[in-house]
């Protein structure tokens, strides 16, 4: 059972041939018997999925007709739920329950979903190998000795090992996409404001965006019709109406225009995963694409860019953690700037702390302009690489990672860990959707093919990836924890 | 731009972030790599551009000017450290 | 040394909308703590800012009414510091790009006397929590109920030159704000609130001095008084040898004086930049031209219309039009009666006069502009005479009958003008007084216009207010004189 996608789930759902109820105790089962060995979750909540299993089976009973009604699902702990620990893999929220639900959540909950708890991520969405958390970091599930990606590596790996069918991850300079390759399954970020951030943890507001992990491409458009849409709680969120991301699967590829960015192909990328990422272009040229080579010039500074623009914003959004409202309070401050120094020493972890100085110093008196102002014009720039580039093609491909999974503790300076979301990151800036989907593997940990389309292209991306899933295999390997019985 | 231990000790200030003398050592290290890497933008050139704080061209929606968000103290608070006759308490706070 | 001082303002207006700048939480003042905190008031994780589109709307009017431009794209920005009463560490403000460009208001110093105010801009932005002092074991208290209530900042250039200059433009940005209906303009509850830039400079030099900012002065008479005070103790520092430093001050009313507020405050390093949870508010013409086309009449141009369609002193005309209530009230009451002088006389005397004896503002007055209007005109058409209009009006404040007619018919306070009747009065009063028309016939001709008085007293008593004073007079003189 827990080898099947949720579109194959929501068919047996469907039929009667399984209950929610059977399903979710199923993955529960294999949470509990599993999960020691990954720390893909921080809160598992068994009782009010299965409450909420049965919930689920009295609709579809009653003729609910929500495609995804009594599918079990997992929340990256980014996302605030009503009553249920909400971390963000921090310290500082350890003892915090959120007193409403993220939008997301709300629209989960209405579909009749049902959440199985809230997966492990590098606190505060910041990090590129789940080795950040306040709960420990989580095992990549086909080698437990390799790291999942981050931030969203819970939910990454949880999926991977057929913990939960599907979950939701967020995506500030690749965070789903990467761990989505690290992990072979398939994961989309949708352009900024597809989906709401109301209830989602701020890390980078102009930046974040939700967006779904599972097994398959189709899978993804399935929640994804879910989770999009405008909400008038977020500013941000777009106004534009939303399609049914499951119509356009099956269309076909040929006369596809293929872009691949030659910045992505250069140094720094490991040869394996040139070689996959290449054999699964083949694959789409045997589908009737056409490949050509663009340029994105101004690639190599945008993880430079970021790194002043998402650390400026952040610094600002984790300033309400100051101990006076919600979150982690040093004991006995003995004035108030002892309360804040202290509480926020005491709840912040290294690489959060070190976002925040870096934040605060490039947007202080001096440094501003040259620092903020600038990695601003230059996110014009990278942006309009990509709207140059769609010119031309309809789609850009290139890796998700420049390598594979990378051993736990194997970066240990902050550069080098930036340095992994040198393809991601442009997106990001971009506002761009994009997504990983498995093609490959190099020593047995798992290579992503990044799919980049234009603004609101979500349905197209989710069809070409969805052709390369019926015409390869990569997205049904297991790995074998998975193939493990509960 | 080189980073001086000052300009950490000041963003940890400016931050309210309590940091020891041994931690400042090593935030001046990391936070010089990252400024250094980050240091590469000065070679785009970008006369002419203007910043970019949205990936979106969209504009700020207007919401009706109506009351909807009703009391929710207890509800509120009931995550919060310390509190007192519905007021959040902190250090003396001298003026 | 001549000195000459330089004054600018920065007024914190709290807009009147019902919920708050960026939340749906309630506006209104004196609820219990925290009560009306949202969740976005709170800076609770996950919660995200939305624009009122009524605060939008008020900070553009006040805008129209400076005659100020409207930049089409505004943008929100974050001030970022650590306080108690900031929940989220930082302030959403308007740093870059304001929402209001520069504008310029009228003051008028005394009757004749007008000057011109630039105002640099005006900007939105959230206000901050109260820290309640009480003790709570030695800890402060945080209610948040006022977080995130709308305020439009209002930034003068530093024009005015004396402390009557800046409380005349604190007038006026109160008079507009109120007209606008845009504030309640409530100084008392801290709806309006103000920072003072104040410095003094030799008389003839250009170069500004360094200057001193007196924080949250929040009543028109503080902010004369701790300018006072504050140019003064420049001006002695300047001649003692010492310099100004710049820095922020508080006005201790009790005392009467400004003193340092910070001494061991680092300078502020607020860190701005956009909101990135806001987008750029972009305002087009037609938007514009609909609010414009929604303006009420200003008080400066009601002003000039007092003077110039209605014929009211300058006097007049500025005391009727400063607040937007005493204005309507004084226009209907001039609509009801035909008489403006009239109106406006009994608008500033009568009326306010009882107003301030108990206290009450003129949208409180139980006498009513209707009740007012019929009075004056009973007064203008002679059926009743000054002291009955007294009169009539006292029973109308006390409730006292519907209107002036149904007083003056129940008390019988209509006017007397028939000769024959007053003549019978006169003649009995004659003849009740012999010892004082004795008097008055011995008396030389230019004393006896005084005496008279006595006689007139004595009729007007008899007719129980109701003789026409004047006819009194004549007929008692010519009466009088004829006696031999």
């Amino acid at each position: 059972m827990h080898n099947q996608t949720v579109t194959q789930l929501a068919a047996a759902l469907k039929s009667g041939e399984l209950s929610s109820r059977e399903i979710t105790a199923h993955y529960l089962q294999r949470i509990e018997r599993l999960d020691g060995k990954l720390n893909s979750f921080i809160s598992v909540t068994a009782e009010q999925a299965l409450n909420g299993a049965e919930a689920a089976d009295k609709a579809r009973a009653a003729g609910d007709t929500h495609a995804l009604a009594g599918i079990p699902l997992a929340l990256k702990d980014i996302f605030c739920t009503k009553g249920v620990k909400t971390s963000c893999g921090s310290k500082m929220l350890d003892n915090f329950e959120a007193p409403y639900d993220a939008t997301v959540v709300e629209k989960l909950s209405a579909a009749h979903t049902v959440s199985l708890g809230k997966t492990n991520m590098d606190e505060f969405a910041m990090g590129s190998s789940n080795e950040n958390s306040h709960y420990g970091p989580v095992k990549n599930p086909w080698d437990l000795t390799a790291v999942p990606g981050g931030s969203s590596g819970g939910s990454a790996a949880a999926v991977a090992a057929g913990l939960v069918p599907a979950a939701l991850g967020t995506d500030t300079g690749g965070s789903i996409r990467q761990p989505a390759a690290f992990c072979g399954i398939t994961g989309l970020k949708p352009t900024y404001g597809r989906v709401s951030r109301f209830g989602m943890i701020a890390y980078a507001s102009s930046l974040d965006q939700a967006g779904p992990m599972a097994r398959s491409a189709s899978d993804c458009a399935h929640l994804l019709n879910v989770i999009a849409g405008h909400d008038v709680r977020d500013s941000t969120c777009a106004t534009r109406g939303v399609p049914d991301y499951t119509e356009q699967l099956n269309a076909p590829l040929s006369g596809l225009k293929i872009g691949l960015p030659k910045e992505y192909f250069g140094e720094g990328l490991n040869a394996d995963v040139e070689r996959a990422v290449r054999e699964a272009v083949k694959v789409y040229e045997s589908l009737g694409a056409t490949v050509r080579e663009v340029s994105l010039p101004h690639t190599h500074y945008a993880i430079p860019a970021y790194y002043v623009i998402a650390p400026a914003e952040a610094s600002s959004n984790l300033s309400r953690y100051d101990g006076v409202r919600f979150g982690h309070r040093c004991e006995d401050p003995k004035d108030l700037i002892d309360l804040y120094t202290r509480t926020r020493a005491e709840g912040f972890g290294e690489e959060v702390k070190r976002r925040i100085l870096i934040g605060t110093h490039t947007l202080s008196e001096g440094f501003f302009d040259a620092y903020y102002i600038k990695a601003q014009k230059v996110r014009r720039l990278i942006r309009q690489d990509f709207l140059d580039a769609f010119e031309d093609v309809d789609v850009l491909m290139g890796p998700a990672a420049p390598t594979t999974a990378f051993d736990l503790g194997a970066k240990k300076d902050p550069v080098s860990m930036y340095l992994q979301d040198i393809y991601t990151i442009a997106v990001n800036l971009a506002g761009i959707p994009g997504m990983s989907v498995p093609a490959g593997f190099v020593d047995g940990r798992p290579v992503g093919l990044q799919i980049l389309g234009t603004h609101f292209a979500e349905a197209q991306l989710l069809n070409v990836a969805h052709q390369f899933q019926q015409a390869t295999d990569w997205h049904l390997q297991r790995p074998a924890l998975a193939e493990e019985n509960a | 731009m080189a980073l001086e231990e000052s300009h950490v000790r000041r963003a940890a200030h400016l931050a309210r972030l309590a940091i020891s003398d041994d931690q400042a050592g090593r935030f001046v290290d990391d936070l010089s790599q990252i400024l250094d890497m980050v240091d590469q933008l000065q070679q785009v050139n970008t006369d002419g551009v203007a910043p970019l704080a949205h990936p979106l061209d969209a504009t700020q929606r207007l919401r009706a000017d109506e009351v909807t968000d009703t009391n929710q103290r207890d509800e509120y608070q009931r995550c919060a450290p310390a509190v007192e006759d519905g007021l959040y308490l902190v250090p003396r706070v001298v003026e | 040394m001549q000195w000459e001082t330089v004054i600018g303002l920065e007024v914190h207006v709290q807009l009147a909308t019902r919920s708050k700048i960026f939340s749906g939480a309630s506006t209104a003042f004196g609820s219990e703590p925290n009560t009306q905190a949202s969740a976005v008031d709170l800076g609770l994780p996950g919660s995200l800012p939305v624009l009122n589109e009524q605060a939008v709307a008020m900070a553009v009017q006040f805008g129209l009414a400076v005659h100020a431009g409207i930049p089409e794209v505004s943008v929100f920005d974050r001030k970022n510091y650590f306080y108690p009463d900031l929940p989220k560490g930082y302030q959403t403000s308007q740093m870059y790009h304001p929402i209001v460009g520069p504008g310029e208001v009228e003051i008028t110093l005394d009757d004749e006397v007008t000057k011109r105010i630039r105002i640099h801009h005006a900007h939105l932005e959230e206000d901050a929590g109260k820290s309640l002092h009480e003790d709570f074991q030695g800890m402060t208290g945080i209610d948040l109920n006022r977080a995130g209530t709308p305020l439009l900042e209002i930034v003068s250039e530093p024009d005015m030159r004396s402390a009557r200059e800046a409380a005349a433009y604190l007038k006026a940005i109160h008079s507009i704000v109120t007209y606008l209906g845009i504030s309640d303009g409530n100084m008392a509850e801290g709806s309006m609130r103000c920072d003072v830039n104040v410095s003094v400079r030799p008389k003839g030099q250009e170069a500004f001095g360094t200057r001193a900012e007196i924080k949250n002065v929040n009543s028109f008479r503080f902010v004369e008084r701790a300018i006072a005070f504050e140019v003064e103790r420049q001006i002695e520092l300047i001649e003692d040898g010492g310099e100004v430093v710049q820095e922020t001050r508080l006005f201790d009313p009790e005392r009467d004086e400004t003193r340092s507020m910070r001494t061991k405050e680092e300078a502020n390093d607020y860190r701005y930049f956009p909101c990135p949870d806001l987008l750029p508010v972009v305002l087009d013409q037609a938007y514009l031209d609909h609010l414009k086309g929604q303006l009420p009449e200003l008080p400066a141009d009601k002003r000039a219309r007092f003077q110039n369609e209605l014929g009211l002193s300058a006097y007049d005309a500025n005391v009727l039009s400063a607040s937007r209530e005493m204005a309507e009230f004084f226009e209907e009451a001039h609509q009801v009666c035909g008489d403006a002088k009239q109106a406006a006389n009994w608008v500033q005397g009568e009326l306010s006069g009882a107003l301030n004896r108990e206290n009450l503002g003129v949208v409180q007055s139980p006498v009513s502009a209707q009740q007012l209007g019929q009075l004056i005109k009973r007064v203008v058409d002679g059926t009743i005479n000054g002291k009955a209009a007294k009169e009539v009006f006292q029973a109308l404040w006390n409730g006292q009958g519907r209107d002036a007619d149904e007083v003056i018919e129940a008390k019988g306070l209509k006017q007397v003008t028939d000769t024959g009747a007053i003549e019978a009065m006169i003649d009995e009063v004659i003849a009740e007084n012999p010892a004082q028309v004795a008097q008055y016939r011995d008396a030389e001709p230019d004393k006896r216009g005084k005496m008279i008085g006595y006689f007139v007293g004595q009729v007007m008593k008899a007719s129980r207010g109701t003789a026409n004073p004047q006819q009194v007079n004549g007929l008692l003189k010519e009466k009088l004189d004829a006696l031999r």
